[in-house]
C-alpha cells in the first residue's frame, strides 16, 4: 500500500491560497466588463466633405506614421515637398498645414487614439497643431 | 562518401518541399494593410526658386542706423517664430546686428572711419561653403543641402551643441528653455523649436520652394540682395564683380556665402 501523502498545516496553507489569488485575481474582477471601448476618430465637416484622405482608410490607419516619417525625411532631408498620391494627386507635405487642413480636431482626430493606445507622438512639442485657429 | 538512392531521394524530396514553401512565406509577408507598400512619389514643389549656391549680399551703405535694421530683423523673427528672452544667456539668434569690431575682428582697426565704426552691421548664419558646423555634428541633424544652405533637422538634433562650439560667427543658438511661452505672436505655417535644440538661420527655406525671397531681403528694400553665386548672370554676381565686398573672418577657409558693401 501507498505511503499516503498529507499536507502539513492544510487549513493555513489552504486559507493561505485562497487569500492569494483573491488579491493577485481582484484587479482582473474589478476591471471585468470595463473595457475601454476602442476609440472612433471624429472627422471634421471639412474631412467628410473630402470624402477620402491622400490615400484609403485602411492604408491611412495601418501606415499614417510611416508616412509621415517618409513626409519629414523626404521634406526635411531632400527638399522634395510635394507627395503623390496613388490616385496621381498631389499634396504638400506638411503636417501643420495638409494633415491638420482637414483634421483640425487634434484632440478628438489624434489624440483620442494615441491615448487610447498609450502612444506619445511628439510631433506637437514643435508643430503646431491648430493652424487655422487664430485666422 | 557513399551516396545510395535512398538518400538522394530523401535530399531531393526535403529540397522541393523547401522550396515550394517561399510561395507560402511571401503570401504571409504581403497583405493588403502591412507591408503592401508602394513606393511612394514625391516631387520637388513647382515654381521653386533653386540655384548651386545661394548666396547673400548686404549693401551696407545703405543702411545709417540701427533703426533701418530692425524690420528686417523683425520680418525673420515674426515668420520663424522665433522667442524673446529678457536673459541674454537664452537669447535665440537667427539675425542680429553686430558692430564692425566684433563682426570682422580680422580687419579690425584701431584708426577706422567713422561711419564704419557707428554702423550696425546685419550679421546672420554665412551658410558656409565648408560649413564647420555640419563637420562637427555627430548625427547629421546639421547637413548641407545641395544648393548650399546649411540646414538642420531638428528631429535630429540631440542638443549637444558641437556645431555651437564650430561657429566662428556665433550663429547658432541653444534652446534652453521651451521657447513657445515666448513667441509673441506665431506664425501658424511655421513650426516652433523645443527645448533641447539649437537653431540657425535656414536661408528662408521654406520660402524659396514657394518661390519667394527670403524674408530678410524682402524687408530690405533692396538692401539685401539674395542669388545664385555660381550662376555669372545673377544680380549677386553683377554686384559683387561691380563692388568691392568683404566677408567675415575669411582666414578661417568656411568661405561664407554672405558677401558686405562696405
Amino acid at each position: 500500500m501507498p505511503e499516503e501523502k498529507k499536507i502539513y498545516n492544510k487549513g493555513f496553507v489552504v486559507a493561505g491560497l485562497i487569500i492569494f489569488i483573491t488579491i493577485f485575481m481582484f484587479p482582473f474582477w474589478y476591471n471585468l466588463g470595463k473595457a475601454a471601448p476602442v476609440p472612433e476618430p471624429v472627422l471634421t465637416e471639412k474631412a467628410k466633405a473630402a470624402k477620402e484622405c491622400i490615400e484609403p482608410k485602411s492604408y491611412m490607419k495601418a501606415e499614417h506614421m510611416q508616412i509621415l516619417d517618409d513626409w519629414r525625411s523626404s521634406v526635411v532631408r531632400d527638399e522634395n515637398r510635394v507627395y503623390v498620391s496613388s490616385k496621381e494627386k498631389e499634396f504638400d507635405m506638411s503636417l501643420s498645414n495638409t494633415c491638420l487642413d482637414c483634421h483640425s480636431n487634434k484632440a478628438d482626430f489624434c489624440d483620442k487614439c494615441h491615448n487610447y493606445a498609450s502612444v506619445n507622438p511628439y510631433c506637437w512639442d514643435c508643430h503646431i497643431d491648430k493652424p487655422k485657429e487664430n485666422k | 562518401m557513399e551516396n545510395s538512392r535512398r538518400t538522394f531521394l530523401k535530399i531531393a524530396g526535403i529540397s522541393a518541399l523547401g522550396l515550394s514553401a517561399k510561395p507560402v512565406f511571401n503570401a504571409f509577408a504581403v497583405s493588403e494593410e502591412h507591408g503592401g507598400k508602394k513606393e511612394a512619389k514625391v516631387l520637388p514643389k513647382k515654381g521653386a526658386l533653386t540655384a548651386k549656391r545661394w548666396a547673400l549680399v548686404i549693401d551696407t551703405t545703405k543702411f545709417k542706423s540701427a533703426k533701418d535694421l530692425e524690420p528686417i530683423i523683425e520680418a525673420c523673427h515674426k515668420i520663424h517664430n522665433i522667442p524673446v528672452f529678457e536673459n541674454k544667456r537664452h537669447e535665440i539668434k537667427w539675425i542680429w546686428e553686430e558692430e564692425f569690431k566684433h563682426a570682422f575682428p580680422d580687419l579690425e582697426n584701431e584708426h577706422i572711419n567713422d561711419r564704419i565704426k557707428s554702423l550696425p552691421f546685419l550679421v546672420l548664419c554665412n551658410q558656409c561653403q565648408d560649413a564647420p558646423c555640419v563637420r562637427a555634428c555627430p548625427t547629421k541633424a546639421t547637413f548641407k543641402q545641395e544648393d548650399g544652405i546649411v540646414a538642420m533637422d531638428f528631429h535630429r538634433c540631440i542638443g549637444c551643441r558641437f556645431c555651437m562650439a564650430a561657429c566662428p560667427y556665433g550663429s547658432r543658438s541653444f534652446n534652453f528653455r521651451d521657447p513657445r511661452p515666448f513667441i509673441k505672436e506665431t506664425n501658424k505655417k511655421f513650426p516652433t523649436r523645443m527645448k533641447g535644440v539649437v537653431e540657425k538661420c535656414n536661408f528662408c527655406s521654406e520660402l524659396l520652394a514657394e518661390g519667394k525671397q527670403p524674408a530678410c531681403v524682402e524687408a530690405s528694400g533692396g538692401a539685401l540682395i539674395f542669388g545664385d553665386l555660381e550662376d555669372p548672370e545673377s544680380e549677386v554676381r553683377k554686384l559683387l564683380k561691380s563692388n568691392y565686398t568683404i566677408r567675415r573672418k575669411t582666414a578661417l577657409g568656411t568661405g561664407p556665402s554672405i558677401y558686405y558693401i562696405v
